[in-house]
Protein backbone atom coordinates (compact mmCIF):
# COMPACT_ATOMS: atom_id res chain seq x y z
CA UNK A 1 0.00 0.00 0.00
CA UNK A 2 1.25 3.47 -1.03
CA UNK A 3 0.84 4.62 2.52
CA UNK A 4 1.09 8.36 1.54
CA UNK A 5 -1.25 7.97 -1.17
CA UNK A 6 -3.99 7.16 1.57
CA UNK A 7 -3.28 9.93 4.14
CA UNK A 8 -3.29 12.29 1.70
CA UNK A 9 -6.81 10.64 0.19
CA UNK A 10 -8.21 10.99 3.37
CA UNK A 11 -6.81 14.67 4.27
CA UNK A 12 -8.14 16.40 0.57
CA UNK A 13 -11.38 13.95 0.81
CA UNK A 14 -11.81 16.40 4.18
CA UNK A 15 -11.66 19.62 2.75
CA UNK A 16 -13.58 18.49 -0.48
CA UNK A 17 -16.75 16.89 1.32
CA UNK A 18 -17.00 19.74 4.15
CA UNK A 19 -16.36 22.41 1.15
CA UNK A 20 -19.35 20.74 -0.55
CA UNK A 21 -21.31 21.00 1.87
CA UNK A 22 -20.64 24.62 3.13
CA UNK A 23 -21.05 25.48 -0.62
CA UNK A 24 -24.51 24.26 -0.01
CA UNK A 25 -25.22 27.52 1.88
CA UNK A 26 -24.40 29.74 -0.63
CA UNK A 27 -27.15 32.35 -1.47
CA UNK A 28 -28.97 30.48 1.73
CA UNK A 29 -27.03 31.95 4.87
CA UNK A 30 -29.11 33.47 8.10
CA UNK A 31 -27.10 37.10 6.79
CA UNK A 32 -24.96 38.13 4.22
CA UNK A 33 -22.11 38.62 5.82
CA UNK A 34 -21.96 34.65 6.85
CA UNK A 35 -23.08 33.74 2.99
CA UNK A 36 -19.85 35.63 2.37
CA UNK A 37 -17.86 33.71 5.00
CA UNK A 38 -19.40 30.26 4.64
CA UNK A 39 -18.37 30.64 0.88
CA UNK A 40 -15.14 31.57 1.85
CA UNK A 41 -14.11 29.01 3.75
CA UNK A 42 -15.65 26.46 1.27
CA UNK A 43 -13.31 28.01 -1.55
CA UNK A 44 -10.23 27.55 0.67
CA UNK A 45 -11.42 23.73 1.58
CA UNK A 46 -11.91 23.57 -2.51
CA UNK A 47 -8.41 25.22 -3.03
CA UNK A 48 -6.65 22.96 -0.23
CA UNK A 49 -8.30 19.71 -1.82
CA UNK A 50 -7.07 20.66 -5.31
CA UNK A 51 -3.45 20.74 -3.84
CA UNK A 52 -3.38 17.99 -1.71
CA UNK A 53 -4.97 15.64 -4.78
CA UNK A 54 -2.66 17.34 -7.18
CA UNK A 55 0.00 15.88 -5.20
CA UNK A 56 -1.55 12.76 -4.38
CA UNK A 57 -1.87 12.09 -7.93
CA UNK A 58 2.44 12.69 -8.43
CA UNK A 59 2.86 10.53 -5.35
CA UNK A 60 0.17 7.92 -6.53
CA UNK A 61 2.15 7.75 -10.35
CA UNK A 62 -0.42 6.34 -12.04
CA UNK A 63 -1.49 9.39 -14.27
CA UNK A 64 -4.60 10.92 -12.31
CA UNK A 65 -4.62 14.42 -11.45
CA UNK A 66 -6.28 16.38 -9.19
CA UNK A 67 -9.99 16.06 -10.75
CA UNK A 68 -9.62 12.12 -11.71
CA UNK A 69 -9.14 11.71 -8.07
CA UNK A 70 -11.95 14.26 -6.73
CA UNK A 71 -14.75 13.53 -9.04
CA UNK A 72 -13.96 9.70 -10.27
CA UNK A 73 -13.77 7.47 -7.18
CA UNK A 74 -16.54 4.89 -6.02
CA UNK A 75 -17.90 5.71 -2.62
CA UNK A 76 -15.92 3.27 -0.29
CA UNK A 77 -12.49 5.30 -1.96
CA UNK A 78 -13.71 8.37 -0.34
CA UNK A 79 -12.10 8.01 3.14
CA UNK A 80 -13.26 11.57 5.11
CA UNK A 81 -14.38 11.26 8.08
CA UNK A 82 -18.11 10.78 8.61
CA UNK A 83 -17.88 13.97 10.83
CA UNK A 84 -18.03 16.41 7.78
CA UNK A 85 -20.88 14.58 5.60
CA UNK A 86 -23.04 15.22 7.88
CA UNK A 87 -25.43 17.85 6.58
CA UNK A 88 -25.99 20.96 7.35
CA UNK A 89 -29.54 20.77 9.04
CA UNK A 90 -29.60 24.65 10.45
CA UNK A 91 -26.37 27.19 11.05
CA UNK A 92 -26.25 25.70 14.67
CA UNK A 93 -25.47 22.36 13.56
CA UNK A 94 -23.14 23.72 10.70
CA UNK A 95 -21.10 26.14 12.90
CA UNK A 96 -20.33 23.42 15.33
CA UNK A 97 -19.20 20.82 13.08
CA UNK A 98 -17.36 23.62 11.60
CA UNK A 99 -15.69 24.14 15.06
CA UNK A 100 -15.18 20.59 15.90
CA UNK A 101 -13.30 19.79 12.74
CA UNK A 102 -11.54 23.27 12.72
CA UNK A 103 -10.44 22.61 16.22
CA UNK A 104 -8.87 19.23 14.81
CA UNK A 105 -7.08 20.98 12.15
CA UNK A 106 -5.54 23.54 13.31
CA UNK A 107 -2.92 21.52 15.46
CA UNK A 108 -3.11 19.01 12.74
CA UNK A 109 -1.78 21.63 10.45
CA UNK A 110 0.83 22.76 12.67
CA UNK A 111 1.97 19.15 13.18
CA UNK A 112 2.77 18.94 9.68
CA UNK A 113 4.42 22.16 8.74
CA UNK A 114 7.50 19.72 10.48
CA UNK A 115 6.51 17.28 8.45
CA UNK A 116 9.85 15.46 6.28
CA UNK A 117 8.03 15.42 3.36
CA UNK A 118 8.64 19.08 2.21
CA UNK A 119 5.35 19.19 0.00
CA UNK A 120 3.10 18.13 2.45
CA UNK A 121 5.02 20.72 5.09
CA UNK A 122 4.49 23.38 2.17
CA UNK A 123 0.31 22.20 1.92
CA UNK A 124 0.42 22.39 5.55
CA UNK A 125 2.12 25.52 5.98
CA UNK A 126 -0.30 27.63 3.44
CA UNK A 127 -3.84 25.58 4.61
CA UNK A 128 -2.74 26.51 8.84
CA UNK A 129 -3.05 30.35 7.84
CA UNK A 130 -6.75 29.61 6.48
CA UNK A 131 -7.71 27.34 9.47
CA UNK A 132 -6.59 29.82 12.16
CA UNK A 133 -9.07 32.08 10.46
CA UNK A 134 -11.80 29.36 9.78
CA UNK A 135 -11.23 28.41 13.97
CA UNK A 136 -11.66 31.84 14.78
CA UNK A 137 -14.93 32.07 12.53
CA UNK A 138 -16.66 28.62 13.85
CA UNK A 139 -15.23 29.20 17.79
CA UNK A 140 -16.78 32.72 18.07
CA UNK A 141 -20.05 31.46 16.72
CA UNK A 142 -20.34 28.64 19.19
CA UNK A 143 -19.69 30.69 22.03
CA UNK A 144 -22.56 33.54 20.61
CA UNK A 145 -24.87 30.81 20.18
CA UNK A 146 -24.82 28.86 22.76
CA UNK A 147 -24.04 31.88 25.41
CA UNK A 148 -26.93 33.83 23.00
CA UNK A 149 -30.86 33.06 23.70
CA UNK A 150 -32.43 30.13 25.41
CA UNK A 151 -33.45 29.27 21.72
CA UNK A 152 -29.92 28.94 20.10
CA UNK A 153 -28.46 27.14 23.28
CA UNK A 154 -30.58 24.57 22.88
CA UNK A 155 -30.11 24.21 18.59
CA UNK A 156 -26.44 24.50 19.55
CA UNK A 157 -26.36 22.11 22.03
CA UNK A 158 -28.58 19.48 19.81
CA UNK A 159 -26.34 20.09 17.75
CA UNK A 160 -23.57 18.88 20.13
CA UNK A 161 -25.44 16.30 21.23
CA UNK A 162 -25.96 14.94 17.29
CA UNK A 163 -22.15 15.43 16.28
CA UNK A 164 -20.20 14.35 19.91
CA UNK A 165 -20.38 10.61 18.11
CA UNK A 166 -18.44 11.60 15.28
CA UNK A 167 -15.76 13.31 16.90
CA UNK A 168 -13.00 10.21 17.84
CA UNK A 169 -12.89 9.12 14.39
CA UNK A 170 -10.81 12.02 13.57
CA UNK A 171 -8.20 11.19 15.70
CA UNK A 172 -8.39 7.23 13.66
CA UNK A 173 -4.89 5.83 13.02
CA UNK A 174 -4.07 2.85 11.70
CA UNK A 175 -0.87 0.69 9.55
CA UNK A 176 -0.94 3.95 7.15
CA UNK A 177 -0.28 6.64 10.20
CA UNK A 178 2.13 4.10 12.02
CA UNK A 179 4.55 3.43 8.84
CA UNK A 180 4.53 7.61 8.09
CA UNK A 181 5.53 8.36 11.62
CA UNK A 182 8.27 5.81 11.66
CA UNK A 183 9.36 8.05 8.63
CA UNK A 184 8.69 11.89 10.32
CA UNK A 185 6.06 12.27 7.51
CA UNK A 186 2.88 12.82 10.60
CA UNK A 187 3.09 13.09 14.04
CA UNK A 188 1.18 11.38 17.27
CA UNK A 189 -2.40 11.59 17.18
CA UNK A 190 -2.76 11.38 20.88
CA UNK A 191 -0.51 14.56 20.76
CA UNK A 192 -3.92 16.10 18.29
CA UNK A 193 -6.16 14.68 20.56
CA UNK A 194 -4.92 16.38 23.49
CA UNK A 195 -4.47 19.82 22.02
CA UNK A 196 -8.09 19.29 20.46
CA UNK A 197 -9.82 17.82 23.33
CA UNK A 198 -8.31 21.31 25.53
CA UNK A 199 -9.24 23.94 22.74
CA UNK A 200 -12.92 22.04 23.18
CA UNK A 201 -13.15 22.20 26.12
CA UNK A 202 -12.39 25.81 26.81
CA UNK A 203 -14.95 27.00 23.92
CA UNK A 204 -18.22 24.96 25.09
CA UNK A 205 -16.89 26.44 28.41
CA UNK A 206 -17.20 29.56 27.13
CA UNK A 207 -20.56 28.80 25.34
CA UNK A 208 -22.46 27.18 28.70
CA UNK A 209 -22.12 23.96 26.44
CA UNK A 210 -21.75 20.58 27.61
CA UNK A 211 -20.01 17.86 26.50
CA UNK A 212 -22.84 15.13 25.53
CA UNK A 213 -22.36 11.71 27.71
CA UNK A 214 -23.48 9.31 25.13
CA UNK A 215 -20.34 7.52 25.07
CA UNK A 216 -20.31 5.68 21.78
CA UNK A 217 -18.16 6.96 19.23
CA UNK A 218 -18.47 5.73 15.60
CA UNK A 219 -15.42 5.65 12.78
CA UNK A 220 -16.18 3.94 9.21
CA UNK A 221 -15.16 7.16 6.96
CA UNK A 222 -11.80 6.46 7.69
CA UNK A 223 -12.13 2.77 6.49
CA UNK A 224 -14.35 3.47 2.99
CA UNK A 225 -17.65 2.92 4.86
CA UNK A 226 -19.36 5.93 4.90
CA UNK A 227 -23.16 7.44 6.37
CA UNK A 228 -25.79 7.76 3.43
CA UNK A 229 -25.54 10.77 3.09
CA UNK A 230 -22.46 10.19 1.11
CA UNK A 231 -23.98 8.88 -1.93
CA UNK A 232 -26.40 11.81 -2.57
CA UNK A 233 -23.12 14.00 -2.42
CA UNK A 234 -20.95 12.23 -5.10
CA UNK A 235 -23.81 11.87 -6.95
CA UNK A 236 -24.22 15.64 -7.14
CA UNK A 237 -20.41 16.29 -7.25
CA UNK A 238 -19.76 13.16 -10.00
CA UNK A 239 -22.47 14.50 -12.08
CA UNK A 240 -20.82 16.46 -14.78
CA UNK A 241 -17.90 13.78 -15.13
CA UNK A 242 -19.71 10.65 -14.74
CA UNK A 243 -22.65 11.79 -17.48
CA UNK A 244 -20.14 13.45 -20.09
CA UNK A 245 -17.20 11.18 -19.67
CA UNK A 246 -13.89 12.24 -20.48
CA UNK A 247 -14.56 15.46 -21.92
CA UNK A 248 -12.88 19.18 -21.01
CA UNK A 249 -14.07 21.96 -19.10
CA UNK B 1 -38.99 83.27 1.83
CA UNK B 2 -38.35 78.75 2.15
CA UNK B 3 -39.63 78.21 -1.59
CA UNK B 4 -36.69 80.45 -2.76
CA UNK B 5 -35.04 78.81 -0.57
CA UNK B 6 -35.36 75.59 -1.80
CA UNK B 7 -35.42 76.45 -5.66
CA UNK B 8 -32.26 78.69 -4.89
CA UNK B 9 -30.88 74.74 -3.50
CA UNK B 10 -32.03 73.02 -6.49
CA UNK B 11 -30.30 75.43 -8.66
CA UNK B 12 -27.43 75.12 -7.13
CA UNK B 13 -27.55 71.38 -6.90
CA UNK B 14 -28.11 70.94 -10.75
CA UNK B 15 -25.67 73.25 -11.77
CA UNK B 16 -23.49 71.01 -9.65
CA UNK B 17 -24.28 68.32 -11.77
CA UNK B 18 -24.13 70.04 -14.98
CA UNK B 19 -20.40 70.89 -14.20
CA UNK B 20 -19.96 67.02 -13.35
CA UNK B 21 -19.32 67.76 -9.51
CA UNK B 22 -20.45 64.62 -7.44
CA UNK B 23 -23.17 64.92 -5.16
CA UNK B 24 -22.09 63.19 -1.85
CA UNK B 25 -24.29 61.75 1.27
CA UNK B 26 -24.20 64.93 3.32
CA UNK B 27 -24.67 67.60 0.31
CA UNK B 28 -28.03 68.90 0.08
CA UNK B 29 -30.34 66.89 -2.65
CA UNK B 30 -33.85 67.34 -3.56
CA UNK B 31 -36.12 64.40 -2.03
CA UNK B 32 -36.72 62.72 -5.75
CA UNK B 33 -33.29 62.56 -6.73
CA UNK B 34 -32.71 60.08 -3.15
CA UNK B 35 -35.43 58.36 -3.63
CA UNK B 36 -34.43 57.58 -7.00
CA UNK B 37 -31.11 56.74 -6.36
CA UNK B 38 -32.72 54.68 -3.29
CA UNK B 39 -34.64 52.54 -5.88
CA UNK B 40 -32.14 52.14 -8.16
CA UNK B 41 -29.38 51.13 -5.66
CA UNK B 42 -31.72 49.20 -4.04
CA UNK B 43 -32.77 47.43 -7.06
CA UNK B 44 -29.30 46.47 -8.09
CA UNK B 45 -27.88 45.31 -4.45
CA UNK B 46 -31.52 42.85 -4.67
CA UNK B 47 -30.22 41.86 -8.40
CA UNK B 48 -27.07 40.81 -6.68
CA UNK B 49 -28.37 39.25 -4.10
CA UNK B 50 -31.28 37.45 -5.78
CA UNK B 51 -28.56 36.68 -8.85
CA UNK B 52 -26.44 34.37 -6.29
CA UNK B 53 -29.44 31.38 -6.23
CA UNK B 54 -29.03 30.79 -10.10
CA UNK B 55 -25.27 30.41 -10.17
CA UNK B 56 -25.09 28.92 -6.39
CA UNK B 57 -27.30 26.48 -8.21
CA UNK B 58 -24.40 24.72 -9.78
CA UNK B 59 -21.76 25.31 -7.24
CA UNK B 60 -21.94 21.62 -5.64
CA UNK B 61 -22.29 20.10 -9.68
CA UNK B 62 -19.46 22.36 -11.24
CA UNK B 63 -17.78 19.66 -13.58
CA UNK B 64 -14.10 20.08 -12.28
CA UNK B 65 -12.03 21.79 -9.38
CA UNK B 66 -10.57 24.83 -11.00
CA UNK B 67 -14.71 25.68 -12.08
CA UNK B 68 -15.81 25.24 -8.99
CA UNK B 69 -13.53 27.46 -6.77
CA UNK B 70 -13.80 30.09 -9.72
CA UNK B 71 -17.94 29.17 -9.33
CA UNK B 72 -17.75 30.11 -5.57
CA UNK B 73 -15.37 33.07 -5.74
CA UNK B 74 -17.61 34.58 -8.49
CA UNK B 75 -20.95 34.27 -6.27
CA UNK B 76 -18.73 35.69 -3.53
CA UNK B 77 -18.69 38.52 -5.53
CA UNK B 78 -21.95 39.22 -6.01
CA UNK B 79 -22.56 39.02 -2.35
CA UNK B 80 -19.68 41.48 -1.84
CA UNK B 81 -21.20 43.84 -4.39
CA UNK B 82 -24.66 43.27 -2.47
CA UNK B 83 -23.43 44.34 0.65
CA UNK B 84 -21.71 47.48 -0.64
CA UNK B 85 -24.84 48.34 -2.98
CA UNK B 86 -26.88 48.05 0.87
CA UNK B 87 -23.92 50.18 2.54
CA UNK B 88 -24.25 52.89 0.26
CA UNK B 89 -28.23 52.87 0.41
CA UNK B 90 -27.74 53.49 3.82
CA UNK B 91 -25.51 56.84 2.72
CA UNK B 92 -29.13 57.72 1.67
CA UNK B 93 -30.75 57.05 4.80
CA UNK B 94 -32.07 53.94 3.92
CA UNK B 95 -32.23 51.19 6.28
CA UNK B 96 -30.98 48.13 4.77
CA UNK B 97 -33.38 45.59 6.82
CA UNK B 98 -36.25 47.27 5.63
CA UNK B 99 -34.64 47.94 1.84
CA UNK B 100 -34.81 43.72 1.91
CA UNK B 101 -38.01 43.49 3.51
CA UNK B 102 -39.29 45.53 0.20
CA UNK B 103 -37.59 43.18 -1.57
CA UNK B 104 -39.34 40.04 0.31
CA UNK B 105 -42.75 42.04 -0.30
CA UNK B 106 -42.52 42.11 -3.62
CA UNK B 107 -42.57 45.65 -3.43
CA UNK B 108 -38.60 46.42 -4.35
CA UNK B 109 -37.68 45.21 -7.98
CA UNK B 110 -34.73 43.29 -9.15
CA UNK B 111 -33.40 42.21 -12.24
CA UNK B 112 -35.74 40.08 -14.03
CA UNK B 113 -32.91 38.07 -15.50
CA UNK B 114 -32.34 35.79 -12.62
CA UNK B 115 -35.72 34.84 -12.79
CA UNK B 116 -34.86 32.12 -15.43
CA UNK B 117 -33.71 28.84 -14.25
CA UNK B 118 -29.65 27.46 -14.72
CA UNK B 119 -30.63 23.90 -16.33
CA UNK B 120 -26.94 23.26 -17.42
CA UNK B 121 -23.31 23.95 -16.86
CA UNK B 122 -23.37 26.02 -19.72
CA UNK B 123 -25.59 28.14 -18.32
CA UNK B 124 -23.22 29.00 -15.90
CA UNK B 125 -21.33 30.38 -19.26
CA UNK B 126 -24.32 31.91 -20.74
CA UNK B 127 -24.65 34.01 -17.45
CA UNK B 128 -20.95 35.27 -17.32
CA UNK B 129 -20.81 36.22 -20.77
CA UNK B 130 -24.55 37.61 -21.46
CA UNK B 131 -26.04 38.26 -18.52
CA UNK B 132 -22.91 40.22 -16.86
CA UNK B 133 -21.79 41.28 -20.01
CA UNK B 134 -24.92 43.12 -19.94
CA UNK B 135 -24.60 44.53 -16.55
CA UNK B 136 -21.23 45.92 -17.25
CA UNK B 137 -22.42 48.01 -20.27
CA UNK B 138 -25.32 49.15 -17.82
CA UNK B 139 -22.46 49.82 -15.34
CA UNK B 140 -19.48 50.85 -16.72
CA UNK B 141 -21.86 54.62 -17.65
CA UNK B 142 -22.69 54.55 -13.53
CA UNK B 143 -18.84 55.10 -12.45
CA UNK B 144 -19.66 58.61 -14.02
CA UNK B 145 -22.88 58.57 -12.37
CA UNK B 146 -23.59 61.59 -9.92
CA UNK B 147 -23.75 60.18 -6.67
CA UNK B 148 -20.36 60.16 -4.68
CA UNK B 149 -20.79 56.84 -3.24
CA UNK B 150 -22.28 54.98 -5.98
CA UNK B 151 -20.07 55.86 -8.67
CA UNK B 152 -17.03 55.09 -6.62
CA UNK B 153 -18.96 51.35 -5.58
CA UNK B 154 -19.53 51.05 -9.49
CA UNK B 155 -15.63 51.40 -10.25
CA UNK B 156 -14.70 48.71 -7.83
CA UNK B 157 -17.78 46.49 -9.29
CA UNK B 158 -16.62 46.99 -12.64
CA UNK B 159 -13.76 45.34 -12.46
CA UNK B 160 -14.68 42.28 -10.85
CA UNK B 161 -17.74 42.20 -13.24
CA UNK B 162 -15.54 42.13 -16.48
CA UNK B 163 -13.23 39.19 -14.86
CA UNK B 164 -17.00 37.55 -14.11
CA UNK B 165 -17.41 38.02 -17.95
CA UNK B 166 -14.36 36.74 -19.63
CA UNK B 167 -14.71 33.47 -17.46
CA UNK B 168 -17.92 33.48 -18.41
CA UNK B 169 -17.04 33.23 -22.24
CA UNK B 170 -14.35 31.24 -21.76
CA UNK B 171 -16.67 28.76 -20.22
CA UNK B 172 -18.60 29.18 -23.73
CA UNK B 173 -14.69 28.57 -25.39
CA UNK B 174 -13.85 25.77 -23.63
CA UNK B 175 -17.53 23.82 -24.71
CA UNK B 176 -17.76 25.26 -28.23
CA UNK B 177 -14.55 23.69 -28.80
CA UNK B 178 -15.86 20.63 -26.94
CA UNK B 179 -17.61 17.48 -28.53
CA UNK B 180 -20.79 17.84 -29.96
CA UNK B 181 -22.85 17.46 -26.90
CA UNK B 182 -20.67 20.13 -25.14
CA UNK B 183 -21.68 22.40 -28.31
CA UNK B 184 -24.83 22.13 -27.96
CA UNK B 185 -25.47 22.21 -24.63
CA UNK B 186 -23.63 25.94 -25.50
CA UNK B 187 -25.97 26.64 -28.14
CA UNK B 188 -28.79 25.41 -26.09
CA UNK B 189 -27.64 28.07 -23.21
CA UNK B 190 -27.36 30.95 -25.66
CA UNK B 191 -30.97 30.47 -27.28
CA UNK B 192 -32.10 30.58 -23.89
CA UNK B 193 -30.05 33.24 -22.45
CA UNK B 194 -29.89 35.52 -25.73
CA UNK B 195 -33.45 37.45 -25.28
CA UNK B 196 -33.90 37.77 -21.78
CA UNK B 197 -30.01 39.26 -21.90
CA UNK B 198 -31.38 41.67 -24.56
CA UNK B 199 -34.31 42.76 -21.82
CA UNK B 200 -32.06 43.61 -18.67
CA UNK B 201 -31.67 47.25 -20.50
CA UNK B 202 -35.19 47.91 -19.43
CA UNK B 203 -37.89 48.51 -21.63
CA UNK B 204 -37.63 51.08 -24.47
CA UNK B 205 -36.97 54.46 -24.29
CA UNK B 206 -40.33 55.20 -25.39
CA UNK B 207 -41.74 53.43 -22.40
CA UNK B 208 -39.27 54.08 -19.83
CA UNK B 209 -40.65 56.19 -17.26
CA UNK B 210 -37.65 57.14 -15.50
CA UNK B 211 -34.64 57.49 -17.86
CA UNK B 212 -35.29 60.91 -18.71
CA UNK B 213 -35.58 62.58 -14.91
CA UNK B 214 -32.53 60.28 -14.67
CA UNK B 215 -30.44 61.38 -17.22
CA UNK B 216 -30.83 65.12 -16.40
CA UNK B 217 -29.68 64.06 -12.53
CA UNK B 218 -26.70 62.24 -14.42
CA UNK B 219 -27.76 59.04 -12.46
CA UNK B 220 -28.57 56.91 -15.93
CA UNK B 221 -25.93 57.93 -18.76
CA UNK B 222 -26.92 56.42 -21.34
CA UNK B 223 -30.73 55.65 -22.56
CA UNK B 224 -31.90 51.66 -22.48
CA UNK B 225 -32.27 51.26 -26.37
CA UNK B 226 -28.74 53.22 -26.53
CA UNK B 227 -26.93 50.57 -24.00
CA UNK B 228 -29.20 47.59 -25.55
CA UNK B 229 -27.58 48.76 -29.04
CA UNK B 230 -24.10 48.50 -27.81
CA UNK B 231 -24.91 45.37 -26.13
CA UNK B 232 -25.91 43.70 -29.25
CA UNK B 233 -22.76 44.79 -31.56
CA UNK B 234 -20.46 43.95 -29.15
CA UNK B 235 -21.89 40.45 -28.38
CA UNK B 236 -22.38 39.01 -32.32
CA UNK B 237 -19.08 38.67 -33.21
CA UNK B 238 -18.25 36.63 -29.89
CA UNK B 239 -20.89 34.70 -30.78
CA UNK B 240 -19.42 34.35 -34.28
CA UNK B 241 -16.03 33.76 -32.73
CA UNK B 242 -17.42 31.09 -30.69
CA UNK B 243 -19.35 29.61 -33.92
CA UNK B 244 -22.60 29.76 -32.01
CA UNK B 245 -25.82 31.36 -34.09
CA UNK B 246 -27.70 33.83 -32.26
CA UNK B 247 -31.09 33.35 -31.97
CA UNK B 248 -32.53 35.80 -34.18
CA UNK B 249 -33.66 35.81 -37.61
CA UNK B 250 -33.79 39.38 -38.25
CA UNK B 251 -30.47 39.94 -36.90
CA UNK B 252 -28.04 41.66 -39.59
CA UNK B 253 -25.47 43.98 -40.30
CA UNK B 254 -26.42 47.73 -41.56
CA UNK B 255 -24.13 49.26 -43.66
CA UNK B 256 -25.97 52.53 -43.59
CA UNK B 257 -26.36 52.72 -39.29
CA UNK B 258 -22.98 50.57 -38.99
CA UNK B 259 -24.82 48.10 -36.21
CA UNK B 260 -26.47 45.38 -36.27
CA UNK B 261 -30.08 45.72 -36.78
CA UNK B 262 -32.27 43.14 -34.60
CA UNK B 263 -35.22 41.40 -34.24
CA UNK B 264 -38.53 42.42 -31.58
CA UNK B 265 -38.05 41.64 -28.50
CA UNK B 266 -41.38 40.07 -26.84
CA UNK B 267 -42.31 43.00 -24.56
CA UNK B 268 -45.23 40.32 -23.20
CA UNK B 269 -42.89 38.36 -22.08
CA UNK B 270 -40.53 40.77 -20.06
CA UNK B 271 -43.77 42.45 -18.43
CA UNK B 272 -45.24 39.19 -17.40
CA UNK B 273 -41.70 38.68 -15.85
CA UNK B 274 -41.76 42.03 -14.23
CA UNK B 275 -45.14 41.01 -12.97
CA UNK B 276 -43.88 37.63 -11.15
CA UNK B 277 -44.87 35.27 -13.45
CA UNK B 278 -41.31 33.84 -14.56
CA UNK B 279 -39.98 30.52 -14.46
CA UNK B 280 -38.32 31.41 -10.94
CA UNK B 281 -39.62 34.17 -9.60
CA UNK B 282 -41.28 32.31 -6.77
CA UNK B 283 -38.27 30.04 -5.85
CA UNK B 284 -36.24 32.93 -5.93
CA UNK B 285 -38.12 34.69 -3.47
CA UNK B 286 -39.44 31.78 -1.62
CA UNK B 287 -35.45 31.22 -0.77
CA UNK B 288 -34.64 34.88 0.06
CA UNK B 289 -37.56 35.04 2.17
CA UNK B 290 -36.58 31.40 3.83
CA UNK B 291 -33.16 32.55 4.54
CA UNK B 292 -34.29 35.61 6.25
CA UNK B 293 -36.53 33.27 8.73
CA UNK B 294 -34.43 30.72 9.18
CA UNK B 295 -32.05 32.84 10.24
CA UNK B 296 -33.80 34.80 12.35
CA UNK B 297 -32.96 32.84 15.98
CA UNK B 298 -29.14 33.18 14.77
CA UNK B 299 -29.52 37.07 14.65
CA UNK B 300 -31.57 37.29 17.64
CA UNK B 301 -28.44 35.17 19.45
CA UNK B 302 -25.94 37.58 18.33
CA UNK B 303 -27.57 40.30 19.48
CA UNK B 304 -28.53 38.85 22.67
CA UNK B 305 -24.89 37.81 22.77
CA UNK B 306 -23.46 41.21 21.76
CA UNK B 307 -25.95 42.76 24.74
CA UNK B 308 -24.52 40.43 27.42
CA UNK B 309 -20.98 41.06 26.63
CA UNK B 310 -21.50 45.35 26.97
CA UNK B 311 -23.29 44.75 30.39
CA UNK B 312 -20.29 42.60 31.38
CA UNK B 313 -17.84 45.40 30.18
CA UNK B 314 -19.91 47.90 31.61
CA UNK B 315 -19.94 46.20 35.20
Amino acid sequence: MNTLFEYLVRLGDDSLILGHRLSEWCGHGPILEEDIAMTNIALDLVGQATSIFKYAGEVEDKGRNEDDIAFLRFDKDYKNALLVEQPNEDFGVTMMRQFLFDAFRKPLFEQLTKSSDKHLAAIAEKSLKETKYHLKHSAEWVIRLGDGTEESHGRVQDALNTLWRYTDELFFSNEVDADLRSKGIVFSSEELKATWSEMVKEVLAQATLSIPDNGWQHDGGRKGLHSEHLGYILAELQYMQRAYPGMEW
Amino acid sequence: MAELNIKELERRFQEKIDNDQKIEPNDWMPERYRKTLIRQISQHAHSEIVGMLPEGNWITRAPNLRRKAVLLAKVQDEAGHGLYLYSATETLGADREETIDDLHSGKAKYSSIFNYPTLTWADMGAVGWLVDGAAIMNQVPLCRCSYGPYARAMVRVCKEESFHQRQGFEIMMTLAKGTPEQKAMAQDALNRFWWPSLMMFGPPDEDSKHTAQSMAWKIKRSTNDELRQQMVDITVPQAEMLGLTIPDKDLKWNEETKQYDFGEIDWNEFWNVVKGNGPCNKERLDARRKAKENGEWVREAANAYAAKQKMKKAS
